[in-house]
């Protein structure tokens, strides 16, 4: 059983262990990121200066006191709807990957495909355009 | 040397050996050698090319023409007071720098510099060559948008908020037209691998730029929008905005967030070279005539090291171009820009594309 299995995976294993394995020096690289980060801030704590304490700890208002802070107020509700906007077609384009990386193998048909697809997407788009949802102003 | 690493393959075993040491001396090339520098000098050469623009002469105090300024400045940024605004919150003001830098550095793990080994134990110019090459710098070039609106609603002032607001606004809408126009290069080219990309260009017997050159406009302005860059630098437009999102950072904190930006730079304008430009191929790939260009009198390939390296520099030079001309944009007019003339450029190009390639 071990043995049938052993001369079934052999051929295979390498080939996907060596898939993953190509990942391992980006884990590498964050490893590396992360300690170069970690230096440079320890280095910056030994090293800056101590601060007299009379600074002023208050957030930045062009000098005067600050009458209220950022987190009492809200924000535009526009940054929201567009992050919604944002979500719906970038989904899209994870779906446009693959297809164009298999273009060749899907021919006419998956071009079609995909054209049904954006046009709904388009669609979409028009109706969001219309609504006044890509204005700003 | 080589005998080194032949020690080192017998100490360790095959696998350690090629997956994690030998990456990690490129690391340690690409990142300490290469990027850290790059920047430093980068922020110089952008003081002196704008200084020479404006009819000033730029830095010339610290060594030779400024030659020592990043030094200095480097040295400034480490012994500043660190201040953390009254009422921030703390983890988010901390960690938002951190989030902007550490994504940029590890996308260079992807990007190739020159040609993969020619030979069988040669030297590849790159750390890692992975089949989603591509949907791996898109992943990490998204996670800059964390760090900034982290940083700008860590700090809890109002001029941080809106600046990473609209910071955030601002990159997520560029990702959608740069998602759209990076689809054209992978339809001809049918591989995500980057290092598939180039060869591809190769064996078309042209830089993707031409047959894609929508695609190369459209990624060329969100490439630019993306990196918070003139004349898209909304988020710190001084004006209005003091210094948008690191209104509060000092000392080292905002030295990240400086570093952050340049890396950013340097990413796209990698990415934009081996999609669009032809990586480390020499102009012109199909002309035999030209073969004298491709520099095959160095050893190993580093003559496409040298070709990525002078495109990189010229593109560089493009965005430093770009801040000493273009005035900056309004808010309303970026994203009509980006939103409503972008995508469907993208959108009409991918298209095309596609219709061509059936075609033929």
């Amino acid at each position: 059983m071990i043995l049938a299995f052993r001369s079934y995976a052999l051929p295979i294993l390498p080939a996907i262990c060596s898939r993953v394995l190509g990942y391992l020096p980006i884990l590498v690289f964050c490893v590396v990121a992360v300690l170069f980060l970690a230096g440079t801030l320890l280095a910056a704590r030994l090293l800056r200066h101590a601060g007299s304490g009379a600074t002023d700890r208050e957030p930045y208002e062009c000098g005067n006191e600050p009458e209220s802070f950022a987190h009492d107020h809200r924000f535009s509700i526009r940054y929201y709807l567009l992050a919604v906007l944002f979500v719906i077609f970038d989904v899209e384009t994870v779906f446009l990957f693959p297809w164009a990386v298999m273009f060749d193998q899907l021919a006419l048909f998956g071009f079609i495909e995909m054209m049904v697809f954006l046009t709904i997407l388009v669609v979409g788009y028009v109706y969001v355009w219309n609504r006044g949802a890509l204005s700003w102003a | 040397m080589s005998g080194l690493l032949a020690a080192m393959l017998e100490a360790t075993g095959p696998t350690l050996f090629h997956y994690v040491l030998v990456p990690l001396i490129k690391i340690a090339i690409v990142l300490f050698a290469g990027v850290l520098p790059l920047i430093m000098y980068l922020v110089l050469a952008e003081r002196k090319v704008l200084g020479f623009m404006q009819a000033r002469v730029g830095p010339n105090r610290v060594g030779l023409w400024g030659l020592l300024q990043p030094i200095a400045d480097v040295m400034k940024l480490l012994v500043k007071e660190d201040v953390v605004p009254r009422r921030a919150v703390r983890w988010a003001f901390v960690l938002g720098p951190c989030l902007v830098v550490a994504p940029a550095f590890v996308i260079f793990s992807v990007i190739p510099f020159g040609p993969p080994a020619a030979t069988e134990g040669g030297i590849s110019w790159f750390v890692t060559d992975i089949n989603v090459a591509l949907l791996m710098v898109l992943a990490l070039a998204t996670l800059p948008v964390y760090g900034i609106i982290l940083g700008g609603w860590g700090s809890n002032s109002k001029f941080s908020l809106l600046g990473g607001l609209r910071s955030a606004a601002q990159m997520i809408s560029y990702e959608v037209p740069q998602g759209f126009a990076l689809v054209g290069p992978l339809l001809l080219a049918g591989t995500m691998s980057l290092v598939g990309i180039v060869e591809a260009q190769r064996d078309l017997g042209m830089w993707f730029i031409v047959p894609q050159f929508v695609a190369f406009f459209v990624f060329l302005v969100a490439g630019v929008a993306e990196s918070n860059r003139n004349p898209f630098d909304l988020p710190e437009a001084e004006s209005e905005l003091v210094a948008g999102f690191h209104t509060e950072y000092t000392g080292i904190r905002f030295a990240l967030f400086f570093l952050g930006e340049y890396a950013n730079m340097i990413v796209v304008s990698s990415v934009a070279v081996t999609l669009f430009l032809g990586g480390w191929l020499r102009p012109f790939p199909s002309v035999e005539a030209l073969s004298f260009l491709d520099l095959s009198f160095l050893p190993a390939g580093l003559g496409g090291v040298v070709w990525f390296s002078l495109k990189l520099f010229v593109f560089l030079f493009v965005y430093i171009w770009f801040r000493g001309t273009f005035p900056r944009y309004r808010f309303d007019q970026l994203m009509a820009l980006g939103w409503k003339w972008m995508i469907p450029l993208a959108l009409v190009n991918l298209f095309l594309t596609g219709l061509v390639k059936v075609w033929v």
